[in-house]
């Protein structure tokens, strides 16, 4: 699948300020929600990254202007119901906001359901990819999880490091490890399964005539590009992705989790959960290209010249 | 409006025989044609005559070769559109309701002054059934020609899809194949019609017919491209030796 940088943008930076609103709103419900500069930088970045990565996503749209439509289908489209769910929980988190300006009690009800709102919209994200059928890598249960996973681990990650920076960062460091590793343990499963998987279609399937014999493409309908070629059919070297998702677990990943633990134990704790919160944004959009560039489509099955 | 109808009233779709056809692209061609000037916004082509041309198309060939276990492979050419199915998976993911599955005839459309050209409902298909146009930049897919078949100002015999209404070998089949009596629900019965990719659970409409069994060769065709030829004799073998010398 055509790794669209406006969609890699819309998930890591709607899943990271999302996961941040969960971990400025969970806490409310001990009376702990974030008051003075944890506040104002909590929320600042949190609505910073879920609006912008939620326009970054309109960047891909033919129609931009007509996005409002795509609020009418949450019946039966999970990117409709992942439009609605977004709006709602960036009105609840708003209001809890101000309900914690203005000293008033509602926070702590508003902030918990925004810190569930959330994760089902992050939850909505990951099934915009993972109902579809005819994408193996994505149609498994590890998508969802491994979205939730990341969009904690980069929302706790930021949240730890500016508790840090305002106060103390306590046991946030491992809240952000543990989130993290959670994400990337999902991945490398995912990445396993998908490697190993055959695929569900092939070009005896597609053409229905596997009982004649091994089918492959002999001549193209087209002989230049064409939409279905430039969005599905994009394919990444094996030896290129093996590489890069050994650096995208390892800058994204590895390290951060390591820096967790150093930050965790005292040494630096701001400046170190800082560096962990932006390495491993860096490493979810190496993880993001891949979870698209290495996605084959079903339909690529009717241009499978490879079979001899 | 996204939510499947639970049955439709017919089932209008088309039976396409992979025995006759020949791989002309003739439908190709009178598909683009009409849906350039039909229903809708142009079917466009973008950088037409530059170095890369692209453009949308409702309906492509490609050929296919078949290679049994033992014997010569074989070709089949093999047209391909939307096949209109009853759990059309492009419908049910569209967020905006452009997308939608007429409970009428079964006839899968999308409304292009809705349609956000998202391409969600082209990630969606297994078929590669759906482009986006490169100008209007609104979701394309075949229509079944509706715009066509239930069109009175064209005379009776055109009311059928242009690629059928095209199609010089005979290859292409419309009707309703919720009527079990229907020539195209006969010719899916007697033919042992599939449908492709079953497994993605699209229960499609369309049906495709399987290519015969070859009969064996009864003759060796290549002994017959004998190019051994003998020497000349008599006439030819002077002149061949005359012209030999000049």
């Amino acid at each position: 699948m055509h790794p669209a940088a406006s969609i890699i943008a819309f998930t890591v930076a709607s899943g990271a300020g999302f996961g941040l609103i969960a971990a400025l709103g969970l806490p409310a419900a001990w009376g702990a929600a974030p008051t003075g500069a944890l506040f104002w930088w909590g929320f600042v970045v949190a609505f910073a990254l879920a609006i912008g990565g939620l326009l970054a996503s309109t960047l891909h749209l033919g129609h931009p202007e007509r996005a409002v439509r795509a609020f009418s289908q949450w019946r039966t489209s999970w990117l409709s119901r992942e439009g609605v769910l977004a709006v709602a929980t960036l009105a609840v988190a708003g209001a809890y906001a101000l309900s914690i300006l203005g000293g008033l009690p509602v926070a702590r009800i508003l902030g918990p359901v925004a810190a569930v709102l959330s994760l089902v919209t992050v939850f909505a994200t990951s099934m915009i990819y993972a109902q579809l059928r005819t994408v193996d890598r994505w149609h498994t249960p590890l998508t969802p999880v491994a979205f939730l996973g990341f969009a904690l681990g980069s929302g706790v990650t930021i949240a730890a490091a500016l508790h840090a920076a305002t106060g103390e960062a306590r046991l946030w460091p491992i809240a952000a490890l543990v989130f993290t590793a959670i994400g990337w343990i999902a991945r490398r499963r995912a990445w396993n399964a998908g490697d190993r998987r055959a695929p569900t279609s092939t070009p005896e399937t597609a053409t229905g005539l596997g009982h004649l014999g091994r089918v492959r493409l002999f001549e193209a309908p087209h002989t230049g590009p064409n939409y279905l070629l430039k969005e599905m059919g994009f394919v990444v070297a094996r030896r290129h992705a093996e590489k890069l998702r050994i650096l995208a677990a390892g800058v994204g990943g590895f390290v951060p989790m390591i820096l967790d633990i150093v930050a965790w134990a005292g040494v630096a704790p701001a400046l170190l959960l800082s560096l962990s919160a932006i390495l491993l944004l860096a490493g979810l959009v190496v993880e993001r290209w891949l979870f698209f560039a290495e996605a084959r489509h079903a339909q690529m099955a009717f241009y499978d010249r490879s079979h001899t | 409006m996204t939510a499947l109808p639970g049955k439709t009233d017919r089932t209008l779709g088309l039976v396409i025989d992979l025995d006759t056809c020949v791989g002309c692209h003739a439908c190709v061609v009178s598909c683009k044609e009409w849906n350039t000037g039909g229903y809708g916004a142009p079917l466009a082509d973008a950088d037409a005559w530059g170095a890369e041309p692209v453009g949308a198309f409702l309906n492509r060939v490609h050929t296919f070769e078949v290679t049994p276990d033992s014997g010569a492979a074989m070709n089949v050419h093999f047209p391909k559109s939307c096949l209109h199915c009853a759990d059309a998976p492009c419908v049910t993911v569209c967020p905006t309701g452009a997308s939608y599955k007429r409970a009428e005839d079964g006839i899968v459309l999308v409304n292009e002054t809705a349609c956000i050209g998202c391409g969600l409902c082209a990630w969606a298909c297994p078929y590669g059934a759906r482009e986006q146009d490169p100008v209007e930049k609104v979701m394309k897919k075949c229509t079944l020609c509706v715009d066509r078949i239930y069109n009175d100002n064209i005379p009776e015999q055109d009311r059928i899809p242009a690629c059928v209404r095209t199609c010089p070998a005979g290859a292409r089949h419309f009707g309703d194949l919720s009527d079990p009596g229907s020539e195209v629900s006969r010719l899916v019965a007697e033919r042992g019609g599939f449908d492709l990719m079953p497994e993605q659970g699209t229960s499609p409409v369309n049906k495709y017919l399987p290519p015969r069994a070859r009969e064996p060769e009864s003759i060796d065709l290549a002994a017959l491209c004998d190019t051994d030829l003998a020497e000349p004799t008599g006439f030819f073998a002077w002149l061949d030796r005359a012209l030999e010398r000049l």
